[in-house]
């Protein structure tokens, strides 16, 4: 066999590395929180595409002119060229506080194209959150049941922990870079989800393969399989992750602003996904399959 | 004795004829497709608001009241005369209200929300302050006694602009009118005394009509008229959320995303090609297949296209990219351990069906739970991403399947390298 990097055998490093980003990642929660989008969190949220760079201050002062106050660090600048200015209020705003910004835009800022106002009250915003934590978890449910069926529950308690590795990566670099997190952001989650799952059955599914051909019977030899396994699905798995991130990173780049958040959302998602499919996934359901094979095997088969 | 050199110009024709009938269909068709498509509030302006219908102690939420509550929503809106409003009701006591297009939205939120609370009592006595005060237990009669066909009229004899009223139940009518003959009975519009007339007859037919100072003007008599056939809501409305997105916003955002999307898969389609030259080709046919196929399920299911639903679509293409990529890696693994070319690619199509199969399903499992909990975009997302991954296995699995057997046997390309191999493939 070529000499090549052997994954499996180096599994604690990565496990390691795992562990250190998500303990960063929990010091980053513990620390900064979340930044609750309009969506989780009531009151209102005025978001203006000005195509010119972001002045705070006349910003401030525009909505002063309509009598609205903008609260102490209400406004946010955003957008890849800081070219969209977010305004939170803590109170719903009404329709008529609503046209009365659309107008005073068009005034003070001529290039810009417009607002998306958003305005949701604590009961909706309480709802949403529930919904969205549950969301997460009730997929992953039934992604193991699906898993347990087709493979074994070793198999799909492995990928699982990769997919929740995944959105809490995911969720940390959202917490430690202060974006704010709203129902798409949600979505992105869940899709990353579906992806990296999609990712760790692709390799598991060689495996399973692997294991009819070749019944290990020793732990080195399960070890052998796997990373062969591993190298076998990988330009598979290199190349997927490198269409589905050119569709991710042009879109973060080009797309439409209110999807910002999302693509990036999925960039990290995507390159944690396949990450995470090959070096914890897979290495975690040997270390398991593992132990238990050292339990039962010694009597049979003396080292 | 056949050699591996035969070619079978047919089965090259015939996949040449695929080729040309995907491309012809989707370069003919795909722009009349993509106008039946409706787009979302956050590609072409609009607003959307969010009711709770309130129940109090004394009218609890019934399945019945609450549809009656979405109807006269429906009429409210249709009176509002824009252009497709999407009404739908969200968990058992949400109304989810979407407006496309520029129009007065504040006079739309009112509109929507505001009951025509009609009520007519046989007492009412003034406060201190003037303001009148109904005696509740002589309630007569409300807005939803009415029939839906109230209508401003000019009264022949005065001049004075009215609203005409006709009864559901005559007989109802005809007993009010007989029992307060002479006597004066309150209108009240939504908790403001609007009249107090004095019944001058008995109405056997049903039809009233009322008048009042706030009641001067034809449009005002319309407008009440409007709100009074809309239906008397069973349940009042709160508004409980609401998003507006301005539409040259809106055109933006569409014209950002349809821009870089086609940029992104235009990439997409070189890297295939690089990667795997012939079998490139094919994904890449597979996938405009794909892509056309998605917005025609689109438009015939009148998905809602917003704009993480168009992100959903090009991520739908990486994921339909995967099937295929899946399928030539094993195609390859079959070359180097020494099979043929054509059976390689037959082993390589079934082996690789499965992964396929369990991958694309725990995906589509994510996308129905995002259904089933999700609400407005996240819906939308689902949705398309649940189509992406049916419509995936129909194109990158089927379609290209039988493309790639038509163009293998056809013999036209027999090395390896057309397939994405490298020099270190066994050839047999």
């Amino acid at each position: 066999m070529k000499a090549r990097f052997d994954i499996v055998a180096r599994r604690r490093w990565f496990f390691l590395l795992s562990g250190a980003i998500t303990v960063l990642g929990l010091a980053a929660f513990l620390l900064f929180g979340f930044n609750l989008g309009a969506d989780f969190r009531a009151g209102s949220r005025v978001q203006m595409q000005l195509n010119e760079p972001v002045d705070v201050q006349k910003v401030r002062d525009m909505f002063d002119k309509i009598g609205l106050s903008v609260p102490q660090g209400g406004v946010t600048v955003a957008g890849t060229r800081n070219d969209m200015a977010v305004v939170r209020f803590p109170e719903v705003l009404t329709q008529d506080q609503i046209a009365k910004i659309n107008q005073a835009e068009k005034q003070t800022f001529p290039k810009s194209a417009g607002a998306d106002v958003r305005t949701v009250n604590p009961i909706v915003a309480q709802q949403t959150s529930r919904k969205a934590v549950w969301a997460v978890l009730l997929a992953s449910l039934f992604i193991v049941v699906y898993v347990s069926i087709r493979f074994e529950y070793r198999f799909a308690i492995s990928g699982i922990v990769a997919l929740l590795h995944d959105a809490f990566i995911v969720m940390s670099v959202f917490a430690l870079l202060r974006l704010e997190v709203d129902l798409t952001f949600v979505a992105a989650i869940l899709t990353i989800v579906g992806y990296s799952i999609n990712d760790t059955i692709v390799i598991f599914d060689r495996i399973r393969e692997n294991l009819r051909i070749a019944k290990p019977r020793s732990f080195s030899d399960l070890e052998r399989l796997v990373d062969k396994s591993l190298w076998q699905t990988m330009s598979r798995s290199i190349n997927t992750v490198v269409t589905v991130l050119i569709a991710a990173v042009t879109l973060y780049f080009f797309g439409g602003q209110t999807i910002h958040n999302f693509n990036l959302a999925l960039i990290v998602g995507l390159v944690s996904g396949a990450y995470s499919s090959i070096f914890i996934a897979s290495p975690l359901w040997v270390a398991w399959r593992g132990r238990q094979m050292r339990r039962s095997a010694p009597e049979k088969h003396p080292a | 004795m056949k050699t591996k050199r035969h070619r079978k110009w047919g089965r090259f024709l015939a996949f040449l004829a695929i080729i040309a009938v995907v491309i012809g269909l989707t370069a003919g068709t795909s722009m009349k497709v993509w106008k039946h498509i409706p787009l979302g509030l956050d590609l072409q302006g609009g607003f959307e608001l969010l009711y709770q219908i309130q129940a109090s102690p004394d009218k609890p939420l019934t399945p019945d009241g609450v549809k009656a509550a979405v109807q006269a929503i429906e009429l409210r809106v249709n009176n509002l005369g824009t252009g497709s409003p999407n009404i739908e009701l969200e968990g058992s006591d949400q109304v989810r209200v979407q407006l496309a297009g520029t129009f007065n939205q504040a006079e739309a939120e009112r509109v929507i929300g505001q009951t025509a609370d009609l009520r007519m009592y046989g007492n009412a006595t003034q406060d201190k302050t003037g303001k009148w005060v109904p005696d509740e237990k002589t309630l007569l009669a409300t807005g939803a006694d009415l029939k839906p066909n109230s209508r401003w009229a000019q009264d022949p004899t005065t001049g004075q602009n009215v609203v005409t009223l006709e009864f559901k139940d005559a007989k109802k009518w005809q007993d009010i009118t007989t029992k307060y003959l002479q006597k004066p009975i309150y209108v009240f519009l939504n908790g403001q005394l609007l009249t107090a007339p004095t019944i001058q007859s008995v109405m056997s037919n049903g039809q009233s009509e009322i008048y009042g100072p706030t009641l001067n003007t034809p449009e005002a008599c319309n407008e009440l008229a409007k709100e009074l056939n809309a239906g008397a809501l069973p349940y009042p409305l709160k508004l409980i959320s609401s998003t507006n997105v301005g539409p040259s916003l809106g055109f933006a955002s569409l014209k950002a995303t349809m821009w870089a999307g086609a940029a992104a898969i235009l990439l997409i389609f070189l890297f295939m090609l690089v990667l795997y030259r012939a079998a490139g080709l094919i994904a890449n046919v597979a996938l405009v297949a794909y892509l056309y196929l998605v917005l025609l399920t689109f438009a015939g299911m009148h998905v809602v296209l917003t704009l993480p639903g168009l992100a959903a679509l090009v991520l739908g293409v990486g994921m339909a990219v995967d099937a295929n990529i899946i399928t030539y890696e094993r195609i390859k693994d079959e070359m180097r351990n020494g099979k043929s070319l054509q059976s390689s690619v037959i082993a390589g199509n079934k082996r690789a069906l499965r992964t396929i199969i369990d991958s694309n399903a725990t995906t589509f499992i994510a996308g129905a739970v995002m259904y089933w909990f999700g609400q407005g975009d996240i819906r939308g997302f689902a949705v398309a991403l649940m189509i992406s991954i049916v419509v995936s296995m129909l194109t990158a699995v089927l379609l290209s399947r039988a493309m790639l057997l038509l163009f293998t046997k056809s013999g036209v390309a027999a090395r390896p390298w057309w397939y994405g191999a490298g020099k270190g493939v066994v050839q047999s």
